[in-house]
C-alpha cells in the first residue's frame, strides 16, 4: 500500500530531475529573502544560478545549529509574518531555543510525509492511533497528529504524561497504533504490567517510535514484550519534525522522503561528501520548505545511506539506523562512546530493567565513566556473591564492547528517573 | 523445615534503611533478627521478622523491592561448642554455608543460628538425624507472643 504511489516510487533518475529543479528553487529564494543566507552565498562567491546540476549542492555553505541560534527568533524566516501559520521551538538545552516557521504549503508538505510513513508501516483509515508524543512546541505531536489525520485514522491526541490513563484508553478504545519516544514505550510496558492489562488482550498492531536513537535490541524488547511491530520515524524540528523519514513494513532501514528532504552523508571532520554506504553525518536540505529555508543543514546525527532497491517498491533512498550523534558522543578517555552500546549490552545481557544513567567525571587527569544499571525484580538475591556476579558480568560485557574500563553500579528496582519525553541517560561532570 | 527470611537490595544512600524500619514499625511488625552485608556499592538487609507475609505486602506498598528467600532456623545449646556442633555436622555432609547469623530466642538456654546453605535438604537431613531442632515461623513467633 503506498500514500502517494507516484511520487514513491518513480524512477531515480526522474526524482533527480525534481530535485534539481526544486533545489534550484529554494536556493534562489533562501538568497533572495534570507539574508544571514545571502551573506554566506556571497561570502563563498556563490549565486542561486552556479547550481547548474545535483552535485553542485556540494559549493552550498551548511547550516549549523549556531546559525539557528544566532539568527533567534526570526532572522531566517523566508516569507513574512503574515504566510506564516505556525511556529515551533525546539527544546534549548543551552540558552535560546531554535525557532521555526512553517507556510501552509509546508504544513501540507510535512503531513503527507508523514502521511506516507504511516501507511508504509501497515496503517490505514481503519486504525485508531494514539500519538503520546508531546504536543506543544515540540514538533512530535502536531506533527504525528496531522499525518494521521491526513490517512484518514482516528487519531487520540493524549500527548505526555498521565500514563496510567493512557493504558486504560489504550486498552477500552482498542488503540491499533501508538506513535512515542522508544523510551515511553518501554514504560508503558511498565504501566500496563503494574495495572495488570496483559499486552495480549490489546488491539495494538504497531508502533511508531522515534525522537531519540533507539538499538536493535531496544526494538525487539518492545516487540516482543507489547506483541506489535515497532518502526523508526525520524525527523528534526530544523526540517520539518518526525517524517522526514520512516521504515516501511520491511524494517530495513528508513525511507527517507527525498523529493522534499535530500541527504547527503558528510564526514563530521572535514565536511567532505562520503560515498554510500559509509557512515557519516546525515545533512538535510529542505527542497520545498520556504517558511525557513534549510540548505544543507547539519543534522549531527551519525548514519549511512543506501539507494539500492527496497522490496515495498519504493525508490526514496533508505538510511540506517542512527548510531548516534556525533555532538552526544562522548569521548572518554580518548575512545568513543555512544550510549547505546551500553543500551545493547544491557537488553542482550536481558538480566536488568532497560533504565540506565552514565555519569562521566575526570578524576585529576582521568576520564571516569560509571554506568547505574537498575535491576529488576527478578535477578535480586540475598546473597552478595549473586549480585557481585551480575556486577561483574555486565562490567566484563561493557568494557568488551567499548575497550573501556567502567564501574558499574547497581540501582534499586524503580530506582532511576523514567522519561516520558526524550530520556536523558548522561551526566557529564567533566569540566573541560 | 525452613523459615522465611525477608531481604530488601540496598543502594547506599542516605535514609534507605529508616525507610524499612519506618515502614515495619508503622505496620507493628516486630523485628527478630537482622544482619546487613555490606559492600563498598551496596548492601543487602536480611530479616527475621514476626509476621513475613505482612512484611513483603508493606514495604511492597513503599515501593520498597523485597525478596522472600527460605533459610534454616537451628536451635543451638547456649554453650561452648554449640554452633560448632552444627557447622560440623554441615561440613561433614558437604553441605557449604551462604552466610549465617545468630540471635536470641526468649530461652537463654538456647541460641538461634539463621543458616543459608547450598543444599538445604541434605542439611535438614543430617540435622534431624542429629536430633537438632530446626524452628519453623510459628515457633518464632510463639516465641515473640510469650516474650
Amino acid at each position: 500500500m503506498y500514500w502517494n504511489q507516484k511520487a514513491e516510487c518513480m524512477s531515480r533518475d526522474e526524482r533527480a530531475l525534481l530535485q534539481l529543479s526544486r533545489l534550484q528553487n529554494i536556493v534562489k529564494h533562501a538568497y533572495d529573502n534570507v539574508v544571514p543566507f545571502r551573506k554566506s552565498m556571497d561570502d563563498k562567491g556563490l549565486l542561486p544560478q552556479n547550481i547548474r546540476s545535483l552535485e553542485d549542492i556540494t559549493a552550498l555553505p551548511f547550516t549549523s545549529k549556531q546559525d539557528l541560534r544566532d539568527s533567534y527568533p526570526f532572522d531566517r524566516f523566508g516569507v513574512p509574518m503574515s504566510e506564516i501559520v505556525r511556529i515551533h521551538a525546539s527544546s534549548g538545552t543551552t540558552g535560546k531555543p531554535t525557532t521555526v516557521g512553517y507556510t501552509k504549503e509546508d504544513i501540507d508538505v510535512w503531513a503527507e510525509t508523514v502521511a506516507r510513513g504511516l501507511v508504509s508501516a501497515g496503517c490505514n483509515k481503519n486504525d485508531i492511533i494514539q500519538v503520546s508524543y508531546g504536543y506543544g512546541l515540540f514538533t512530535g505531536g502536531l506533527g504525528l497528529h496531522y499525518g494521521v489525520e491526513k490517512i484518514g485514522a482516528a487519531v487520540l491526541p493524549s500527548s505526555v504524561g498521565n500514563s496510567k490513563r493512557q493504558a486504560m484508553m489504550m486498552k477500552d478504545f482498542a488503540v491499533t497504533a501508538i506513535c512515542c519516544t522508544p523510551s515511553f514505550a518501554t514504560y508503558m510496558i511498565e504501566v500496563l504490567e503494574e495495572n495488570k492489562i496483559d499486552p495480549q488482550e490489546l488491539a495494538l498492531k504497531r508502533g511508531i517510535f522515534g525522537a531519540e536513537p533507539w538499538s536493535e535490541a531496544m526494538r525487539h524488547n518492545i516487540e516482543k514484550k507489547l506483541n506489535i511491530k515497532a518502526y523508526d520515524i525520524y525527523g528534526l524540528s530544523e526540517i520539518c519534525g518526525p517524517g522526514v523519514s520512516m521504515e516501511c513494513e520491511g524494517q530495513c532501514g528508513n525511507h527517507i522522503f527525498d523529493d522534499h528532504y535530500y541527504p547527503e552523508i558528510i564526514d563530521p571532520d572535514t565536511g567532505e561528501l562520503l560515498p554510500e554506504g559509509r557512515v557519516g553525518e546525515l545533512v538535510l536540505t529542505g527542497l520545498t520548505k520556504k517558511g525557513i529555508p534549510m540548505i544543507r543543514y547539519r543534522t549531527h546525527d551519525l548514519t549511512s545511506l543506501h539507494y539500492g532497491p527496497c522490496d515495498c517498491g519504493r525508490t526514496h533512498v533508505r538510511m540506517g539506523r542512527i548510531l548516534g550523534r556525533s555532538d552526544d558522543m562522548l569521548i572518554i578517555r580518548g575512545v568513543n562512546v555512544f550510549p547505546s552500546q551500553i543500551e545493547s549490552v544491557l537488553l542482550e545481557m536481558g538480566q536488568t530493567s532497560p533504565y540506565y544513567h552514565i555519569i562521566v567525571d575526570r578524576q585529576g587527569s582521568l576520564d571516569t565513566l560509571e554506568i547505574q544499571v537498575e535491576l529488576s525484580e527478578s535477578m535480586l538475591s540475598d546473597e552478595i556473591r549473586v549480585m557481585e556476579a551480575l556486577r561483574d558480568k555486565i562490567k566484563r560485557n561493557i568494557e568488551q564492547i567499548l575497550g573501556l574500563a567502567c564501574k558499574i553500579t547497581l540501582s534499586e528496582p524503580h530506582s532511576l528517573t523514567r522519561f516520558e519525553g526524550k530520556a536523558v541517560r548522561v551526566t557529564d561532570r567533566r569540566k573541560i | 523445615m525452613s523459615i522465611k527470611q525477608i531481604s530488601v537490595f540496598l543502594e547506599n544512600k542516605k535514609g534507605r534503611l529508616i525507610a524499612i524500619t519506618d515502614c515495619l514499625s508503622r505496620n507493628n511488625i516486630n523485628i527478630r533478627a537482622l544482619s546487613i552485608a555490606d559492600t563498598t556499592d551496596f548492601g543487602i538487609i536480611r530479616m527475621i521478622v514476626d509476621n513475613p507475609e505482612l512484611a513483603y505486602t508493606s514495604l511492597k506498598k513503599d515501593g520498597i523491592t523485597v525478596i522472600e528467600s527460605d533459610v534454616l532456623a537451628v536451635q543451638i545449646p547456649n554453650i561452648p561448642g554449640g554452633m560448632n556442633k552444627v557447622l560440623k555436622l554441615l561440613w561433614e555432609a558437604g553441605v557449604n554455608l551462604e552466610y549465617s547469623y545468630a540471635f536470641f530466642g526468649n530461652d537463654p538456654q538456647y541460641a538461634i543460628l539463621i543458616l543459608k546453605v547450598d543444599k538445604k535438604s541434605e542439611a535438614i537431613e543430617v540435622l534431624k538425624k542429629a536430633d537438632i531442632k530446626l524452628l519453623s515461623n510459628e515457633e518464632l513467633s510463639e516465641q515473640t507472643i510469650q516474650g
